[in-house]
């Protein structure tokens, strides 16, 4: 083994530098008033952590191609790493009550780490390793509430879904395993298509399966429909900022990894993998669209809406061009990233000023106490809907073309992109419905009692500026995506 | 110079800025009086410099145009440029907004946010007019679209939740077909840029010209309440305050007669071919409908917005027409409509804001009491009627010659059957104006009211002025929009051989 390979892992270096760091600064400080610093200080390593991706790095392949990455790998490197940052940031009051802050931060940071090494397999057992690394320490996470009932609750349905989803993962990787005898990325792929071409059906059956099992495991992550049932319960039980921080970073890492993976190793098999994501897609939005509406609980609303936004993100994949596929599922990733986040500071402060209102009806005339808050509020809402000028329409419009990129109206399977996509499209009026009913009740609904005046704390205020700015900026701005689309 | 355009995105844009700065309601009015005069000043100065331009010879499809990369990757450019079209849209934009800001002159509560978003909505459809970019428009259009659900959600009357959620959803649907209207333009001419021109150059698939045709059309068509996409319109206006109602009958229905004839149109001429037929059917039906709708119509604001989806359907029926005339006459109807659909709005807000009451059978004899504001209903009521003089005349007058130029069988019948809303659209006015301006006053209370204030005579003035000089003095925008129609129409007759042989049935 050559030791050395571990040099050219530098996010990975970086992450575990702050999650020493955190661990001893942790054990250092005992006492409360010792561990105020705890978050400028995990804060300022994360934002080293997202100049250091941001540094151009070039493709590395270590450890004998197990950990491969590649300029798209790296943009999504700092995409998740931007959004842990304002996680971080916005965590700091909610963290300190729970007396608990530096386990969280470790967790957090080994959750992001197990992500990065996920992004970078270049073998599926190093993905595997990967995944479980990120999943583990989520469900920890989401209890981190020890003494509320729902939190364990949530944790004990992450938990076991995440452990369901690994063995029908394991095993659908066990099944490409044996199509293959491999299970390096790069040979997988030569593999399959000397199995594909020879069209022998039943030597096509065994990785077809694997493809569906694998498929379904990592849906399970990203939580689309079929596979979104543990989703509500979970998001509506953990604590805000973990709900947060499932809802974007765990999610954009699992979906980013999909499409690598469908595109780049399950490439032969494309015709098989586009009908399945387009059946998963369609429904993930319609079906989560119309659960949405219905709730009146704002983070299980959020959840419904994130599993819309799951199948808005895979619907990239549907294309057949890799670079406009990934550039536009990594920017929708970054736009959803800073548009969810603002959602969820906004419910955090809002909830720990008020005693943990969280339903819909508690944001009733929410602009005559608070109207900055609302109003950042309303700019995401708009942002989450695909409204100009905001950011949100631009990455739905990007992941619209990539969906549709090198389709042919003149035959079946282009007329079917066409199709996923224009039902896509419908149900962004459905979406901008249940996004324009929290806008409602902030600023037309009448309410003899709105929630009161407070002022947040000035980490959640620059969190939401960062998402703000990241709002107003990210679409307007070409330079951004301009940035992710030339590593693609 | 060359980038002089975006002022009209840029001014808007310098306004928000200084609204979120204003402390109290005379700073807001004030930002709101300069920024909205210096926009009718440009406008103006825009249509001077155009015409100028065009008698020196300038014959440049688009004049002023400049274009940088957007996003390189997916070939959006932000891209500018004006013809006659867009340049008497602007002209109508900036004095719709001028009117508009003094007809919300007093309106409370929350004037500050009030006027966010109507100068949000303002830049949107400021940016719709000057883009040559597909993608640009588009979005420009969605920006217009949004600020209204919140207008009329918080500012509105009535069912206004319902009325707001209606309106939105509906354009948003409009806007979602739109979407994959342009992704098929953009993949099937196979081209490397979103420039409307350059795309209409090149030829589109045809198979896929006829796929994606009625996608673009209804999108647009929806905002240009086609039937039977027009639901939304009398709802909305309904319940929307004054110069938003103007605002949105004045110019956003606009854009989608200007988005039709320049987008699906222009670039799928073969498209417009096979569907012109149907969707003539359906304009005719927007036509007669609304204006019969409008007769039995009791609030004044319904009658009005039944009376703009008469009219809006009008633009759409005349562009289907394709003949020269009929496109030049529709682009007439959709200066000389948001004019005096404006003034008929704003005078409309006024009487509504007086007396409380927008019902028909509950106002009488308003001439004795408040004349400034009765004459100026019979001066919006005869524009819409088509007296000659006023701008409804010219309009009208333009598109049934145009359309009669057109010599099939079905197209005759369908004028014929469009041309009778001009006699209903004379029932509907007239017993309204007979009705609440004349006979006796049925409101002891009425008689206590006051006629228009300064700032309401400034707004519905500007009005009657535009609406006589419109009706007085045609030839010169008339000059303007041929010369803008010319190269279009001949655009798509020479793509489509089959659309010539439509023109000349």
């Amino acid at each position: 083994m050559n030791y050395t390979d571990f040099l050219k892992m530098i996010p990975e270096a970086v992450l575990t530098a702050i999650l020493v760091i955190t661990f001893i600064c942790d054990f250092a400080s005992a006492r409360q008033t010792e561990r105020k610093w705890m978050n400028p200080l995990v804060s300022v390593m994360f934002a080293a952590l997202t100049v250091v991706c941001l540094l151009p790095m070039a493709p590395v392949h270590a450890f004998g191609d197990m950990y491969v990455t590649s300029s798209a790998v790296n943009v999504i490197k700092a995409i998740l790493a931007f959004g842990s940052l304002i996680v971080v940031l916005q965590s700091r009051s909610w963290a300190e009550a729970s007396g608990k802050e530096g386990e969280f931060y470790m967790l957090l940071t080994s959750t992001l780490l197990g992500m990065f090494v996920m992004v970078s397999a270049g073998n599926f057992l190093m993905f595997f390793l990967g995944l479980e690394m990120a999943s583990v320490p989520l469900a920890t996470m989401v209890a981190f509430d020890m003494k509320r009932n729902e939190s364990a609750e949530g944790a004990a349905k992450f938990i076991l879904t995440a452990t369901f989803s690994s063995g029908v993962m394991l095993y659908g990787i066990s099944f490409i395993y044996g199509a293959c005898g491999t299970l390096y990325f790069d040979d997988v792929r030569h593999t399959l298509m000397t199995v594909i071409a020879s069209g022998d059906l039943t030597k096509v059956f065994l990785p077809v399966m694997g493809l569906v099992f694998f498929f379904s495991g990592l849906g399970f992550k990203i939580s689309l429909v079929p596979f979104h049932f543990w989703t509500a319960d979970t998001y509506q039980g953990a604590p805000t900022t973990v709900t947060g921080y499932l809802s974007v970073i765990s999610k954009g890492a699992a979906a980013f990894t999909l499409l690598s993976i469908l595109f780049n190793v399950f490439t032969p098999m494309d015709r098989y993998w586009h009908v399945l994501l387009m059946i998963v897609v369609v429904l993930s939005i319609t079906v989560a669209n119309l659960f949405a509406i219905r709730q009146g609980e704002l983070k299980r609303f959020m959840a419904f809406s994130s599993i819309s936004q799951a199948g808005y993100i895979m619907l990239a994949a549907i294309g057949d061009k890799w670079p406009t596929s990934v550039s536009a599922l990594s920017y929708y990733i970054l736009v959803y990233v800073v548009a969810n986040m603002a959602v969820f500071s906004i419910i955090s402060v809002v909830e720990q000023n008020n005693g943990g209102k969280t339903d819909i009806d508690d944001y009733n005339g929410f602009y005559q106490t608070n109207p900055k808050l609302s109003f950042l509020m309303t700019l995401a809402m708009f942002s989450l809907g695909g409204i100009p000028p905001f950011a949100g329409m631009f990455s739905k419009f990007f992941v619209f073309m990539a969906g549709v990129d090198g389709s042919d109206i003149h035959t079946t399977m282009g007329a079917w992109s066409y199709a996923v996509v224009f039902i896509a499209l419908l149900n962004t009026v459905i979406s901008l419905y249940y996004y324009l009913k929290i806008v409602k009740a902030m600023y037309i609904k009448h309410n003899d009692n709105p929630l009161p005046t407070f002022n947040s704390d000035n980490n959640t205020k620059f969190a939401l500026a960062l998402c703000t700015t990241g709002i107003l900026l990210f679409g307007i701005c070409s330079y951004v995506y301009d940035w992710i689309s030339m590593a693609a | 110079m060359s980038w002089i355009l975006t002022i009209f995105v840029i001014i808007p844009v310098l306004m928000l800025f200084g609204l979120w700065m204003a402390r109290n309601d005379n700073q807001v009015r004030g930002v709101m009086a300069t920024g909205a005069t210096v926009l009718l000043a440009a406008a103006i100065w825009l249509t001077i410099y155009f015409v100028q331009q065009r008698n020196a010879g300038n014959n440049d499809a688009m004049l002023l145009a400049n274009s940088v990369t957007w996003f390189a990757p997916l070939h959006i450019d932000f891209a500018v440029g004006v013809d006659g079209i867009s340049t008497v849209m602007i002209l109508l934009s900036a004095i719709i907004v001028f009117t508009g800001t003094f007809a919300s002159w007093q309106l409370e509560p929350m004037k500050k946010e009030y006027f966010l978003w109507f100068v949000l909505l303002s830049s949107g459809v400021f940016g719709f007019f000057i883009s040559t970019d597909m993608f640009t428009m588009f979005m420009f259009y969605e920006v217009a679209l949004i600020p209204m659900y919140l207008l009329i959600g918080v500012w509105g009357t009535g069912p206004k939740e319902y009325s707001a959620m209606k309106l939105t959803l509906m354009l948003m649907g409009g806007s979602s077909l739109l979407i994959l209207g342009i992704l098929g333009i953009y993949y099937f001419t196979g081209a490397t840029t979103m420039d409307v021109s350059k795309l209409a150059s090149l030829h589109m698939d045809v198979t896929a010209q006829k796929v994606f045709f009625p996608f673009v059309f209804i999108g647009f068509g929806v905002l240009g309440a086609l039937f039977p996409f027009h639901t939304w319109s009398p709802d909305g206006h309904a319940s929307a305050p004054t110069a938003v109602s103007m605002l949105h009958a004045g110019v956003l229905m606009k854009l989608g007669g200007y988005g039709c004839l320049r987008i699906a149109m222009f670039i799928m001429p073969d498209g417009l071919a096979m569907w012109a037929p149907f969707f003539l059917v359906l304009t005719c039906i927007s036509v007669v409908y609304g204006a019969l709708s409008a007769c039995v119509q009791t609030d004044l604001k319904y009658i009005n917005a039944y009376s703009s989806v008469s009219h809006c359907g009008m633009v759409l029926f005349a562009l289907l027409m394709m003949t020269q005339t009929a496109i030049t006459g529709a682009i007439l109807q959709m200066l000389s409509h948001g004019l005096m659909t404006a003034l008929f709005f704003a005078v409309i807000g006024m009487i509504y804001h007086r007396c409380g009451t927008r019902d028909v059978r509950q106002l009488g004899g308003l001439m004795k009491i408040i004349p400034f504001l009765a004459v100026a209903y019979v001066v919006a009521g005869l524009a819409n009627l088509g007296l000659p003089g006023f701008s409804g005349f010219v309009a009208e007058m333009t598109i049934f010659v145009g359309s009669f130029e057109n010599g099939g069988m079905f197209h005759r019948v369908a004028t014929i059957i469009a041309c009778t809303s001009i006699v209903i659209t004379a029932v509907y006015i007239l017993r309204v104006v007979g009705k609440i301006l004349y006979q006796a006053v049925p409101n002891k209370k009425f008689f206590e009211l006051h006629d228009a204030t300064w700032d309401e005579r400034v707004a519905v003035g500007g009005l009657i002025f535009c609406v006589a000089g419109l009706g007085l003095c045609p030839l010169f925008f008339q000059d303007i929009i041929v010369n803008a129609v010319k190269p279009i129409f001949n655009t798509i007759i020479a793509n489509a051989p089959a659309v010539s042989a439509l023109a000349n049935m």
